[in-house]
């Protein structure tokens, strides 16, 4: 293996991952209570899903609106099983069928639908977060990508999708725990993931995941399949003529960033406690693409930091002034998409990089650096101009 | 289901169904249309497209008002007047709208999505801040309250005959405006070949913003409209936002006679299975059937041939 | 309920701890009388001073279920500023903070863990939809927080942190049903209902007293929150022609649902049909307008228009707060009752400690309440009355009926499970 680090990350990658990193496993976790952290670690779930984002939108030009979709489905595989470890028939004897979830019994169930039997081991349980989700998005990516739907019709349909998820959960509610959700989860495997410490152990397997998909994402958009994203964006045609399948990579990336949601939503049902039909409908689907939007959509990094900083900047603004949050929101968006459209990573390559010292920039050099041109779309190199 | 009921209350039903159904495609299509031709037309995403219905159904609600404090005397036309202002009123947004945002975004029309919703947060929260959190009861006048008995059993509700009566209305002045006027010939051209009809002497930018403002200001009579219907708050709009999407999309987005076809079959299919199955069940089952031949074919029901 | 007994002796042993401390300082304290009052009044690091108590108010200000929401906001800070002008808690006077929970339930479990952890405080008024209250509940449980809920609710709920000043599903069920059935001599009943929780509860339960009274449903409906075209449930009930229309539909729906009912022709002025709801209040009748729903009945446990002097005394200090064109449903004055509930609770335990408000809560009466007269149950919820209005052109209520005995709370009703 001749691996060459320069080929995987040039130095400004390296240096942005380094203080990403320090930030979340150093100085958050000292500066903050444990409330604040947990919010933290709420936030980063989310970047789970901007990382994605930034693979199939800003990378491979493909918006999906229906991202919570995955995140959900995630977040309630991991509920169910946290949901069937609460409900021992001990803890649930009140009930007219003890040992089934509570909800199941309001809703005059008398045994354990089959598609939840699964989620009483660990094992499958994980396996079922990653490949419910991924499984859900190839169906959707085949039937779609196939027959060539994309741009902004593969945007609405996610979105109606998204839509149909939602009414389906709400409407099934014997299975599903309705609008409510799955609550009151306490223990995962007897461990109590309410107490302080476990939200400490937990904050920080989040950080790993985060930093493994992190490194995943950037190997991808370093390899050959990243390029050939990057020129589908721009002439999806010219790819096909070149003789390379734009379906079946176009299927692969969306499979990924499904994938990466779903860890997210996993890692938020541990640390939040519940899971509800609120995180799978169309409003959270777009505001996961605002938080890659706000970042930049063309940098994995600043999807976390658009994920943490919107976040952030919503739960002060609700704080101090709760009628007028939306309008700053509202205003932040778009004065992103209209002035910065590369987002905060946009700024910091225009603005921060250049007064950087040298050893911290690119590839050593001002110009030189092919990779950061080819990254930018075409449309907003026009609008730029 | 049927056991127990005469023929001739198993017709009056049906047929009152059949009316339901109806009243369900004016609404669709009173929404639809406005989309169909910013989305359709110019390739604007618009999701603040309910918040300009509902800056329509409040400057009905303060027509209302000012007509029952001043003009008690005129109030049976205040309606008519209300929905005229609700043209305006969105248009002018719409127009002011697309020169201080859309017109930079029209190479991105991804983009346009994010900052419509921008737009779309910060209406609702203006309208909070005017008219308050709580839903607004718009007063109608009576005659169009009730319902012609037709025969002892069939009844129909006369607010949606002059729903469907309105749809007519738009509809014929949209098709007269695109397919008629010197300006829906500008429209098309600037819609088939920016470039050409720039150089043959269309001022694009100016066709850019009629059309848009027209879009928006027919969201404001649809909003007007369904103040009869349906319930009038901050967050109404978002209610509509899919099913209109999905309208358009369905009929393929650059054919408004697909759209109208598209909302008929919607909301026939839709009334039709409500009556058979649950409220949600219905939902879902038409929705995924617009989805699935949405994967089946792509362009929609109608597809122009363009260019690309 | 095994975890509970389990958190009170943690609770009791620290509590012990702290009185063998508190034991050690006694005489120093015997020297400042003041202190010793607040020693006692707070024994587990409340923010509570010698002059201020804070609580929490915790509804959503944005978002859709702000248009429901806001009334109880401003029932929450009419109660605790008259409780402030009468001179407060414990000699202290009451000090809010308000957190908007956006509709949204995470953000209701932050806003609460952010309430209890942070801010320290010593009750939380809020919470509206079930979805917030379940999201809520166990940050209330895990770190010992107090919540008055307002809302009318589906029951199935009883927790040692919660006081639920509105009525569970039996109360305002069972005499609604009993009403129509000996006043209409209703035999059929047709259900609708929002596709959530409450409304499929509730019509669960409805439907179990309806045949157990040898009666019939002649259907039953749901459709998603937020559907505004009725037509077809209305020809349905068209066809199934039920002597009474059971609706729990909610918000936005209802105010096309009446809409739409009274322009398909079915005029619930008439006596051929019956309209019974619990699920609108004075409130929603404002986005209706009571020209949409003149005729119906209603069941709950206050209108705006009851006559008595609590009441009149209520509406006309609510009006002066804010503004006399506003309306008071059943749901904002079960929200007044939360802060004044709180401070006869606080009072009769001589402490702000959750646990001995919680113990000292039960047998807690209101004889001013607007209402009339409640009464806080074991279980938690309140001894209160069921009446029966009709809707009036006006916007109002009027009153009917009441049952002659305070209806008892029963979150988990035998059988109608």
């Amino acid at each position: 293996m001749n691996f060459k680090i320069s080929s995987f990350a040039n130095r400004t990658e390296i240096f942005g991952f380094l203080v990403l990193a320090v930030l979340i496993v150093v100085i958050l976790p000292l500066a903050l209570d444990i409330f604040r952290l947990n919010l933290i670690g709420k936030y980063l779930t989310y970047a789970f899903v901007a990382i994605g984002l930034v693979l199939c939108w800003g990378a491979g030009g493909i918006l999906s609106l229906g991202q919570g979709v995955f995140f959900g489905l995630g977040g309630y595989c991991m509920a169910m099983f946290l949901k069937l470890e609460a409900s021992t028939p001990e803890a649930t004897k009140i009930q007219s069928t003890p040992g089934i979830p509570d909800f199941m019994d309001w809703n005059q169930l008398t045994e354990l639908p089959w598609f939840w039997e699964p989620f009483h081991s660990f094992p499958l349980t994980l396996v079922a977060i990653l490949v419910v989700p991924t499984v859900f998005a190839y169906i959707l990516g085949v039937a779609m990508f196939k027959r060539r739907v994309g741009g902004v019709y593969f945007a609405i349909i996610t979105q109606a999708i998204a839509a149909i998820l939602t009414i389906l959960i709400i409407g099934q509610q014997g299975y599903t725990g309705g609008v409510n959700g799955i609550t009151d989860l306490r223990t995962l495997m007897g461990w109590d993931i309410r107490t302080e410490s476990a939200q400490y152990t937990l904050y920080f397997v989040n950080a790993f995941l985060l930093f493994v998909v992190l490194l995943v994402a950037q190997y991808v958009r370093k390899s050959k399949l990243g390029r050939l994203l990057v020129a589908m964006r721009e002439k999806e045609d010219r790819v096909r003529f070149s003789g390379y399948s734009v379906a079946n990579f176009k299927i692969f990336v969306f499979c990924l960033g499904a994938a990466f949601s779903a860890i997210g939503g996993a890692m938020f049902t541990l640390q939040v406690g519940f899971m509800s039909p609120s995180f799978v409908g169309i409003v959270p689907s777009i505001e996961m693409v605002i938080f890659t939007a706000v970042g930049g959509r063309l940098s994995i990094l600043g999807a976390v930091w658009g994920a943490l900083i919107i976040n952030q900047a919503k739960t002060l603004l609700s704080e101090a002034f709760p009628e007028l949050w939306l309008l700053a929101m509202g205003g932040l968006f778009i004065a992103v998409v209209m002035a910065f459209p590369n987002g905060l990573a946009g700024l910091y390559t225009t603005y921060v990089e250049p007064r950087l010292p040298k050893f911290l920039s690119g590839n050593g050099g001002k110009d030189a650096d092919d990779d950061s041109d080819a990254d930018v779309p075409l449309a907003s190199k026009q609008a730029a101009e | 289901m049927f056991d127990g009921y005469t023929f001739s209350e198993l017709t009056s039903i049906l047929a009152m169904q059949g009316f339901a159904g109806l009243i369900l495609f004016s609404v669709f299509v009173l929404m639809a249309l406005g989309l169909a031709i910013i989305f359709g037309q110019m390739g604007v995403i618009n999701m603040a497209h309910g918040e300009f219905m509902i800056l329509g159904a409040y400057v009905t609600y303060i027509c209302s008002n000012v007509f029952s404090t001043y003009l008690p005397s005129l109030f049976g036309i205040y309606f008519f007047v209300a929905m005229i202002l609700a043209f305006i009123a969105s248009g002018a947004l719409g127009a002011a709208v697309e020169w201080t945002m859309i017109r930079h975004l029209y190479k991105r029309p991804l983009d346009t999505l994010l900052a419509t919703w921008g737009l779309s947060l910060i209406l609702q929260q203006v309208y909070r801040s005017v008219f308050g959190a709580r839903e607004v009861g718009v007063t109608l006048p009576d005659y169009l309250l009730g319902s012609f008995q037709l025969t002892d059993m069939v009844e129909v509700p006369i607010n949606g005959v002059f729903v469907m009566c309105l749809t007519i209305l738009i509809t014929a002045g949209v098709a007269y405006l695109m397919f008629k006027s010197a300006w829906g010939r500008q429209v098309r051209a600037v819609v088939q070949n920016r470039a050409m009809a720039g150089a043959v002497g269309i001022n694009t930018a100016k066709v850019d913003r009629g059309t848009y403002a027209l879009g928006c200001g027919i969201a404001g009579v649809a909003g007007s409209a369904f103040t009869m219907v349906g319930s009038t708050g901050p967050t109404s709009g978002q209610l509509y936002i899919v099913d209109t999407f999905l309208v358009v999309v369905f009929g393929g987005a650059q054919s408004l006679l697909g759209t109208i076809a598209s909302a008929f079959a919607i909301s026939q299919s839709q009334s039709t299975l409500e009556f058979f199955l649950s409220g949600s069940m219905a939902k879902i089952l038409t929705l995924l059937t617009v989805v699935g031949i949405l994967m089946l074919r792509p362009q929609g029901l109608f597809s122009l041939k363009i260019r690309r | 309920m095994v975890r509970k007994i389990e958190d009170k002796s943690g609770l009791l042993s620290s509590l012990r701890r702290k009185l063998i401390l508190g034991m050690a300082a006694l005489p120093v304290m015997a020297m400042s009388p003041l202190a010793a009052v607040a020693s006692d009044a707070n024994t587990t690091g409340l923010a509570v001073t010698d002059d201020e108590v804070t609580v929490g108010i915790l509804h959503s200000v944005t978002g859709t279920m702000a248009i429901s929401e806001t009334g109880s906001v401003q029932a929450e800070k009419l109660a605790i500023e008259q409780i402030n002008a009468m001179g407060g808690v414990l000699g202290r006077k009451i000090k809010y903070i308000q957190e908007d929970g956006a509709s949204d339930w995470p953000t209701f479990a932050e806003k609460s863990k952010k309430l209890l952890v942070n801010d320290k405080v010593a009750a939380v008024f809020g919470c509206w939809t079930s979805a917030s209250r379940k999201a809520v509940l166990p940050v209330f449980e895990q770190y010992n927080g107090m919540l008055y809920y307002p809302t009318f609710y589906e029951g199935l709920e009883q927790s040692p942190n919660v006081i639920y000043t509105g009525q569970e599903a039996t109360q305002q069920i069972l005499a609604g049903i009993d009403w129509v059935v000996k006043e209409k001599g209703a035999k059929s009943f047709f259900l609708l209902g929002s596709d959530y929780i409450w409304p499929r509860t509730s019509n669960k339960i409805a439907r179990k007293h309806i045949e157990k009274l040898g009666l019939k449903v002649v259907g039953e409906e749901y459709y998603p929150l937020g559907h505004t075209q009725f037509n077809s449930v209305i020809n349905k009930i068209r066809l199934k022609k039920p002597d009474v229309i059971y609706a729990i539909v909610v918000g936005g729906s209802n105010v096309a649902f009446y809409k739409q009912l009274k322009a398909a022709g079915i005029d619930l002025t008439k006596d051929n049909v019956t309209l019974l709801t619990i699920s609108v209040t004075e409130d929603e009748i404002r986005g209706i307008g009571g020209e949409n729903i003149e005729g119906a009945y209603a069941a709950m446990k206050y209108f705006q228009s009851l006559d008595n002097e609590n009441n009149k005394a209520f509406v006309s200090a609510f009006k002066e707060m804010w503004g006399d064109d506003i309306v008071i449903g059943d749901v904002t004055q079960a929200a007044y009752l939360g802060p004044w509930l709180w401070k006869a609770a606080v009072e009769k335990a001589g402490s702000f400690d959750i646990d001995k408000v919680r113990a000292a809560s039960p047998g807690i009466e209101l004889t001013t309440a607007p209402e009339g007269y409640v009464r806080i149950h074991e279980n938690h919820h309140l001894w209160s009355k069921t009446r029966i209005g009709l809707a009036k052109k006006d916007g109002q209520y009027d009153v009917l009926y009441e049952t002659e005995e305070l209806m008892e709370p029963n979150p988990f009703p035998e059988g109608y499970q």
